[in-house]
């Protein structure tokens, strides 16, 4: 860590406005950083040659005076985004050594807006995981550790390189993609701000897919604003994606320091889940505590399908993965076994390059969608997801957001959970109602546990009202006053 | 309900992925395991729902239909494992 990479970007545009330094510098300083950081094993490819190219192509526009909103932000970007002539994998043996020839819509946009790229980001494989354990390239390692032990502790999934990568001050923000959690939870592990917007708003056009109905690319960041400046960049309609909106963009950043008075927030009471930790629990109550001194009402409301959503997820998802996955037969790109028999040579190609949840989910997503099944199990997900969609309506009658802990506890060792998928599939019992309603979502720091790991709140936004999730998002973190410097940065720096 | 070891053989057929015997075992247990847990739907009453499908109020839109892509061949054969005159080569699969 050095005084240019723990800059927010909102800080770091000013002083590359003001003259301060150059986006040159500010790109070394953090490929310096990533190269000493290489055991958190945060990036699956690196692209320093590509970065400060970029940099030193924004340090002239800036010379001559034609500034683009994120000009000379050095990012990563989930390595599920499809990046021109740049390795992209899905941390999937299946797509180790695939070169994409053609960008994805929302890298394009952040380049086009002037933003760096350092790299592409771990992440579970084809995004299918809570804890970054599932990659072909190996596990991601939170830069937070426990108090009172020295345990490699996960930092959470899908998204847990670009997580890591901004906690551990590696990058200045980071791409992620969100299907059931997979912004949220991580952000919240790794003790960053990360965001979810509401389907629809990004282009899914170049992304990797893994559910179709459910995937949504978001932010990450160490603030609220600078996930607001990074969203407004990779928001709006676009052609080659027929579900992305044809709406305006808001100035998502505009509405930050407005405050919240007379605002109603809900607080679901189904998310007072059984075993809770008492220390979520706690941070909960003292967020509502938060909004009623920032002069909103709190008011409790019902989402009664909640208890469903989990089941719900864990069929939609996995049916939708069977059939997006079926591309990777080793005919075009990717991964090809060594068979004489083509029935061979993709049974054989798909063994060897898909891991083991990765395979799991497509089985069950198979059986669920297979003859005989698709009435019972994904026709009837789909009108329960509906039941729990209606449920958000007709609370958001009531209330302009929700608030809701991100995760059913901090972020745990590595290895942990991994004796029993359910178990596993827990992690993301807040986080998989608001997906499966496509609303837009936010996880904040706002406190650690005992042991010194940082736990985030959630905040649930109206279908397009980001606006209102970034405002909310704005009093709790001036609120909180979270500390974000992982203790293991602090101490590499004492 | 469980999943037996023939049920799992055929998924996996479906799905074209190779799995050895010993393996269709192992899967046979994680799969029920999971079928079991969310089979808690049918407690639901969903009768007169439409299942959702678009989550989004967004209606599909239609483009011209005109040719607005193309003519990179050598593009799209770049990541191919095999490839010959412009084509993919897979096994043969006619004697």
């Amino acid at each position: 860590m050095t005084d240019l990479t723990n800059l927010t970007i909102a800080q770091a545009l000013r002083g590359l406005n003001n003259k301060e330094f150059t986006a040159v510098e500010l790109t070394q300083a953090h490929i310096d950083t990533i190269k000493e950081n290489k055991a958190l094993n945060t990036f699956i490819t690196e692209t320093p040659e590509l970065a400060l190219k970029q940099a030193s192509e924004s340090d002239k526009r800036r010379t001559s005076g034609n500034v683009r909103a994120l000009d000379g932000i050095p990012l990563a970007i989930k390595d599920l985004f499809c990046t021109n002539g740049v390795q992209t994998t899905a941390a999937s043996r299946i797509l180790d050594g695939f070169i994409p020839q053609y960008e994805s819509t929302v890298t394009q946009k952040l380049f086009n807006d002037g933003a760096v790229m350092l790299g592409k980001t771990n992440l579970d494989e084809f995004a299918m995981g809570s804890s970054n354990t599932t990659s072909f390239y190996g596990n991601v390692t939170n830069p937070w550790k426990r108090s009172d032990d020295d345990c490699d502790l996960v930092p959470g999934g899908s998204s847990g390189g670009s997580a890591a990568a901004v906690s551990a001050r590696l990058c200045m923000g980071a791409t992620g993609t969100d299907t059931g959690g997979s912004i949220r939870q991580p952000a919240s592990f790794c003790g960053i701000t990360g965001f979810k917007p509401t389907y629809g708003r990004c282009s899914r056009w170049g992304t990797i897919a893994f559910a179709s109905s459910l995937d949504q690319a978001g932010t990450f960041a160490r603030t609220v604003e600078d996930n607001a400046l990074l969203l407004r960049s990779m928001s709006g309609y676009d052609p080659k994606d027929s579900t992305s909106a044809q709406k305006d963009v808001p100035d998502f950043v505009s509405v930050l320091g407005s405050n919240i008075k007379g605002k109603t927030i809900g607080i679901p009471k189904e998310y007072q889940v059984e075993g809770m930790p008492e220390e979520i629990a706690k941070l909960w109550q003292q967020g509502i505590e938060w909004m009623k001194e920032a002069g909103a009402n709190t008011i409790e409301v019902s989402l009664p399908h909640t208890h469903h959503a989990l089941a719900t997820y864990y069929i939609i998802a996995p049916a939708e993965a069977s059939s997006n996955l079926a591309r990777y037969d080793g005919v075009r790109y990717g991964h090809r076994a060594n068979q004489d028999v083509l029935r061979d040579m993709y049974e054989f190609t798909r063994a060897e390059g898909f891991g083991d949840e990765v395979k799991r989910r497509i089985m069950i997503g198979t059986y669920a969608l297979s003859s005989g099944y698709y009435d019972a199990y994904y026709i009837k997900a789909q009108k329960v997801r509906r039941l729990i969609a209606n449920d958000f309506i007709k609370a958001f009658e009531k209330c302009d957001a929700l608030l809701t802990p991100t995760a059913p506890s901090a972020a745990f060792a590595i290895g942990e959970n991994e004796d029993d998928p359910i178990k596993m599939y827990l992690n993301d019992v807040f986080t998989v109602p608001a997906s499966l309603a496509g609303l837009p979502g936010i996880s904040v720091p706002a406190g650690k546990d005992t042991q010194g790991l940082p736990l985030g709140l959630q905040v649930i936004g109206k279908p397009w009202d980001e606006e209102m999730v970034f405002r909310v998002a704005d009093v709790i973190e001036g609120m909180a006053q979270f500390d974000s410097i992982p203790q293991t940065l602090k101490r590499k720096a004492a | 309900m469980s999943l037996d070891t023939k049920t799992v053989k055929k998924v996996a057929s479906l799905a074209h992925i190779h799995m050895e015997d010993d393996e269709l075992k192992v899967r046979a247990e994680q799969l029920s395991k999971i079928i079991g847990f969310v089979e808690q739907l049918s407690e639901v009453d969903t009768d007169n729902v439409e299942p959702l499908a678009n989550v989004g109020d967004i209606t599909l839109h239609l483009r011209e239909d005109v040719i607005n892509d193309g003519k990179c061949p050598e593009k799209v054969l770049k990541n191919a494992p095999e490839e010959t005159q412009d084509y993919f080569v897979v096994p043969k699969v006619v004697e």
